[in-house]
């Protein structure tokens, strides 16, 4: 088990310099160098850099060397914490991302919660009461939020909820909070503005775990052992929660691991739409204004993030799941 | 099993008769027989198709240029086509709004209603059908129209552009795109997924760890990324490609485990074991034997891997980092729908997700309906 643990670490560490190497790659690809855009959007600003500093920048950045050499010296940067500095905002980009990553986080994590806590009792229906009107309406729900992309699904509520309740529905806080520093009132209202964007995310995700747990319960359902049970008169809310939902749970909790990337994906997204003081939104203007430092430093951050949260979960579901580890031994 | 797929004989010759069938039937013939009583699928199978025409006659069926700006146009809302004239005699015809600015307002208002005939197979903007032959015929358009009076089924956007017919050609490109990606990464899947199994070993494992280090990854901030690094001076057709290569590195590792999986699997079988008694090289034994036995696989999971890579496609010409315009994707269109205030003044704008979620849904079902014939012996 311990080899395991090692092992997965490892392949976690290993993702991690992948997805540096692309970051980095991000950082690199637009044409010209970062200094010389840099001195011009500072010459263009008015303040003025002499020959010196620009000396300077050029060996601290080590431009001109070849790429190993100027990713190991942001590499070694970066690991002291000094992402470099936004361009558009002339500020250091950790000052820029500050809370939004966070709530990046948040927010992936929120829909994952609710993810769980909709399939779970609705694959279970829908197995239990195979071909019933509950189970055709879950199924035609699910794939309908299968079919539909969430930015989409975002765009349509935002407009349903413009057009017949008058309110506009995006944002993370109410106007009198956006600014303001934290405190219990603004956690509050974050909680109060959560479970939108939280469900809209979640949405694409449940419809697939649905239809995986109710294929495995039904799998499960037509096993011997739960006649026995039914035969042997337990109450039918026992035999089916206690032995062959557990058994399905299996590969239903496996699927968080790729459930995570794919939430921290989707909240890019619909960052943009309902305008979220996310990371994505940040992201897409740093793209389109080739700020590459600070793209660089958001598709790096997100990568690490959702890496390490895969890992964790691994782990998680390796202590829970008894099974997982018998296999391994 | 056999009563379910010819229906029910009464007679015993006839249910001879259909196990004689089903014997010696195909895996192709099997696979359709079964893949043909899924009805949701049968039909998603037809709407794929059609759209698929759509995407091939999509200049004929577009009523006007999809790039012709106007904006004495902007913002037209769809003109209803009515078949019958006030006295219910048969007329099919539109009733066009001419916009004319206010005098004392200099407002546009829209307060000129005239009746315009349709007509089919008029002439308007010249194009080459299937990129082949030059004509300037579409399907339906207005009979003998002013110069200021157009025909919008289904309105048109800020820039006065008539939004049928960029649908109609964003369709041609949204749905070539995801054909294009798929193709490549199929490419890629079945390359690295049936090397991985035949070699194993070290090969096996650096395959599998790649696998498992891209499905970790949150794509579509790298996707963004990479997309956003594109050349600006670079020409439409080149952006296509890098877009579709883009999204197809991504993608291709549903696919390698697929193969992979099969490949193991049907490795242990009898017949390839005969196969080798036999003498069969490793090539026969590859594309003769296994191939065939898991293409149905294949095909079932390719059709499940389009609709991502339509999404994929939509999601990043949404952003404004995928296709540019001039281009005309769904992504594009829907790009101008982006923002609450232009929804509210033009709803119809949002017309372009009726397509993108009418194909992906039947994609999945299609591939439901794939992946369950592709077994048809279980």
């Amino acid at each position: 088990m311990l080899a395991f643990i090692v092992r997965r670490s490892l392949l976690a560490i290993l993702t991690i310099w992948v997805i540096s190497v692309l970051s980095f790659a991000i950082i690199q690809l637009p044409p010209g160098d970062f200094v010389t855009a840099y001195i011009a959007q500072l010459s263009a600003s008015g303040a003025s850099v002499s020959e010196a500093e620009a000396v300077a920048l050029r060996e601290l950045y080590g431009l001109g060397q070849p790429f190993y050499v100027q990713y190991a010296k942001w590499m070694a940067r970066v690991l002291a914490g000094d992402f470099g500095v936004s361009m558009e905002w002339n500020r250091p980009v950790t000052e820029v991302i500050g809370d939004r990553l966070w709530l990046t986080v948040l927010i992936s994590f929120a829909a994952l919660v609710i993810t769980w806590g909709l399939a779970l009792p609705i694959g279970i229906y829908s197995a239990v009461r195979q071909y019933s009107i509950g189970d055709y309406l879950f199924t035609l729900v699910g794939f309908v939020g299968l079919a539909v992309p969430n930015f989409l699904l975002a765009l349509v509520i935002m407009y349903l909820s413009f057009r017949f309740l008058g309110a506009n529905v995006g944002g993370l806080f109410s106007s009198e909070f956006e600014l303001a520093d934290w405190s219990w009132a603004k956690v509050w209202d974050l909680m109060k503005h959560l479970p939108l964007p939280a469900v809209i995310l979640a949405l694409g995700g449940t419809a697939q775990l649905i239809r995986i747990m109710r294929a495995n319960l039904l799998d499960e359902l037509r096993r011997p052992y739960v006649v026995t049970a039914r035969a042997k008169g337990l109450p039918e809310r026992r035999v089916i929660l206690k032995y062959p939902v557990r058994a399905a749970l299996n590969p239903f909790a496996s699927t968080v691991a790729y459930l995570f990337p794919y939430l921290v994906s989707g909240s890019v997204i619909i960052s943009i739409v309902l305008s979220l003081p996310t990371v994505g939104p940040l992201l897409v203007r740093s793209l389109i204004s080739q700020d590459m430092f600070l793209a660089g430093t958001i598709v790096l951050l997100l990568g690490v993030l959702t890496v390490v949260g895969t890992l964790i979960s691994d782990l998680v579901l390796m202590w829970v799941d008894p099974r997982i580890r018998y296999q391994l031994d | 099993m056999l009563a379910r797929l010819f229906g029910s004989s009464s007679s015993a010759e006839g249910a001879a008769a259909a196990e004689e069938r089903f014997a010696v039937a195909s895996q192709l013939k099997l696979t359709w027989w079964r893949f043909r009583r899924h009805r949701l699928a049968v039909a998603s199978g037809i709407v794929v198709i059609l759209f698929y025409l759509l995407a091939a006659l999509a200049d004929f069926l577009a009523t006007m240029d999809p790039h012709d700006t106007d904006a004495r146009r902007t913002y037209t809302p769809p003109q209803a086509i009515r078949f019958f004239d006030d006295d219910w005699s048969l007329r099919p015809h539109v009733v066009v709004l001419r916009a004319r600015r206010d005098p004392s307002t200099f407002r546009m208002v829209r307060d000129q209603a005239t009746k315009v005939d349709l007509a089919l197979f008029v002439e308007g903007y010249s194009y080459e059908l299937f990129g082949l032959f030059p004509t300037n015929v579409h399907l339906l358009g207005l009979k003998n129209p002013q110069p200021s009076e157009t025909l919008h089924l289904l309105g048109t956007d800020r820039l006065g552009r008539d939004l049928w017919s960029r649908l109609a050609v964003a369709t041609r490109v949204s749905l070539t795109i995801g054909l294009v990606s798929v193709a490549i990464s199929l490419f890629l899947g079945v390359l690295l997924g049936g090397v991985s199994a035949i070699y194993g070993g070290v090969v096996d494992t650096i395959v599998q760890r790649l696998i498992e280090i891209i499905r970790s990854m949150p794509t579509i901030p790298l996707w963004m990324g990479l997309a956003a690094a594109l050349p600006n001076t670079w020409s439409v057709m080149q952006i296509y490609f890098a877009i579709t290569v883009i999204i197809a590195l991504l993608a291709w590792t549903d696919l390698a485990r697929v193969v992979r999986g099969k490949f193991l699997s049907l490795r242990e079988e009898d017949f390839v074991t005969a196969a080798e008694l036999a003498g069969a090289s490793q090539m026969r034994i590859i594309f003769r034997h296994l191939l065939p036995s898991f293409l149905s696989h294949i095909i079932a999971a390719t059709s499940l891997a389009l609709p991502a890579m339509i999404i994929s496609e939509t999601s990043l010409s949404f952003l404004g980092l995928g296709l540019r315009p001039p281009a005309i994707s769904w992504g594009i269109l829907l790009q101008d729908a982006q923002n609450i205030e232009a929804l509210a003044l033009a709803p119809w704008l949002l017309a372009a997700a009726v397509p993108v979620i009418t194909v992906i849904l039947a994609f999945n079902f299609l591939g439901d309906g794939l992946r369950d014939a592709a077994d048809p012996y279980g």
